[in-house]
């Protein structure tokens, strides 16, 4: 892969390089803004931000991981992974799609981050053997991942941790977490983490990250766990279009009973919704077809920090855990036979609770059940 | 893992007409909003479909309700985008595809004309030079009638 600098042509004027109309071009925007969750009326701002970016330079580094989240951004549809290279980034280095191999791959790498000094963005899928650990479990060229991932670091202006490995340890953190794996905000200290959590991560959410720091020139807003709120900001359950269900105490009991036919809420079959914050329920799977509850299966809360050692997939969350919880669960799902006078109870001790609300982990849930 | 429990002989549907989730009258009520202040100033909304939580169904069941309107048109722009009128005067289905037919995002637009369907400021302002110069190519290599 030839190495560039930053290249000295807008993306406005690489795109009509290509060929791009300015209608294209408008389409192009209004898809942007909508892959970054920002309003319609906001297309005009990104089309004349994005006119007058100029491509950063992308350099991307592959951990302990599964590929799963390269295969995840390749099957990106707004824009195309083609876009993203020939248009958005400079992708100067990424072991499974560059042409180079061996040294000569290496020396992409170091040329870019000589480069792009100070301004190119490092992207890491995968965890990270940490400093203690034995630097043979996973290596790149010779070099172990944790020295690689500090050298491309230093000058680098900011860092996307991409999938849950990358961004909380993931798989290879789970208990006994054989290879002492470490995520990249326990690592990198001196600069900007970005998580971009799930397994795999939404494609459309690697991408707009991506654009919203092209549009933007900054880094977007970010959660408690680093993540931008634009993506994370709500709960899949508060985006599910089977709350309604939820709010009218109509579960799925089993996989294949009335109430899983009838799209009702998943929750009693372990859905950790409530409790997983997500982009999935609104930009969807595969080109936007489906996600996995309007398929019928519950979120595994993949997106959230430790979700392998979290407890059982099928294990339901609780509500908050008082005296009267079990009312509510009952009420609930006995709702449709008892009907009204259930209801206005447990919205009296659903009110009574959230009064007395206390904060519980899901160690503390699953114990209760 | 608790084992589960398999129901035999279910009466529920497997297929047909999907629920109601209830996500349809609400845009219908930010639709008409948006058109009061069209009417009332002018100002235009545009409303992105991709970003509401919509279930299975959600999405044919708001079409029904918006109805088809008299125009149809096409941008061919990266991609083709496909604008439809509603049976509401002003109110337009912009679906944006992108060169493989997979739709980028699906807009409602409330305005008199879809604004992929205008001339864009700068397109407009080079039009004259853009005519000048086909009339120049064309006194020495006339075009053919297609």
């Amino acid at each position: 892969m030839p190495v560039r600098k930053t290249p000295d042509k807008t993306l406005g004027e690489s795109l009509r390089d290509h060929g791009l109309s300015r209608r294209g071009f408008l389409k192009f925007c209004a898809a942007t803004a909508s892959m970054m969750a920002l309003p319609p009326s906001m297309v005009p701002v990104i089309a004349a931000a994005l006119d007058a970016a100029r491509r950063p330079s992308v350099i991307w580094l592959s951990f302990q991981e599964c590929t799963g989240c390269t295969e995840s951004l390749t099957r990106s549809h707004a824009p195309t992974l083609e876009d993203l290279i020939l248009n958005i980034i400079s992708l100067d280095y990424h072991h499974t799609l560059q042409a180079a191999a061996g040294e000569a791959a290496e020396e992409a790498r170091l040329q870019a981050m000589e480069d792009n000094k100070g301004e190119y963005l490092v992207i890491v899928d995968g965890s990270i053997p940490g400093p203690d650990s034995n630097p043979g479990f996973s290596t790149v060229a010779g070099q172990s991942n944790y020295d690689i991932l500090m050298e491309t670091v230093e000058h680098a202006a900011a860092v996307i941790a991409v999938g849950t490995c990358a961004a909380f340890g993931g798989l290879p953190q789970a208990n006994p977490n054989p290879t002492g794996a470490r995520s990249v905000m326990d690592l990198v200290k001196d600069k900007p983490v970005i998580n971009v959590s799930g397994c795999p991560p939404i494609p459309m959410v690697i991408t707009g990250v991506l654009t919203h720091y092209l549009t933007f020139g900054r880094l977007p807003e970010l959660d408690a766990y680093h993540r931008p709120l634009a993506f994370f900001g709500q709960s899949i359950h508060d985006r599910c279009y089977r709350r309604p269900f939820y709010d009218r105490g109509l579960f799925a009991e089993s996989f294949d009973d009335e109430g899983a036919k009838l799209g009702w809420c998943l929750y009693r079959l372990g859905c950790k919704g409530p409790s997983t914050y997500n982009a999935c329920a609104t930009m969807k799977w595969n080109d936007g077809t489906s996600w996995p509850i309007e398929s019928g299966h519950p979120c595994l809360g993949c997106s959230e920090p430790s979700f392998w050692d979290a407890g059982g997939f099928y294990e339901p969350l609780s509500v908050p855990i008082t005296a009267t919880s079990g009312a509510i669960l009952a009420a609930g799902a006995l709702g449709a036979v008892v009907g009204g006078a259930a209801t206005v109870l447990a919205k009296k001790e659903t009110k009574t609770i959230v009064a007395h609300r206390q904060p519980v982990t899901v160690e503390e849930l699953e114990d209760k059940l | 893992m608790e084992q589960l429990s398999v129901t035999l002989g279910s009466k529920a549907p497997c297929a047909g007409k999907p629920q109601d989730h209830g996500h349809t009258l609400p845009i219908l009520h930010e639709i008409r909003h948006a058109l009061e202040r069209l009417i009332a100033t002018g100002e235009e909304t545009r409303i992105d479909l991709n970003a509401m939580p919509f279930g299975p169904g959600d999405l044919d069941r708001l079409r029904a309700w918006l109805g088809t309107g008299e125009v149809q048109a096409s941008v061919s722009a990266m991609g083709l985008t496909l604008i439809q009128e509603t049976a509401i005067p002003g109110v337009w289905l912009v679906d944006y595809q992108n060169a493989d037919s997979q739709r980028l995002t699906l807009h409602i637009e409330i305005a008199p004309v879809p604004e992929i369907l205008r001339p864009q400021p700068q397109d407009l302002a080079e039009a004259i030079a853009t005519l000048d110069a086909r009339m120049d190519e064309g006194q020495s290599n006339p075009p053919r009638p297609s």
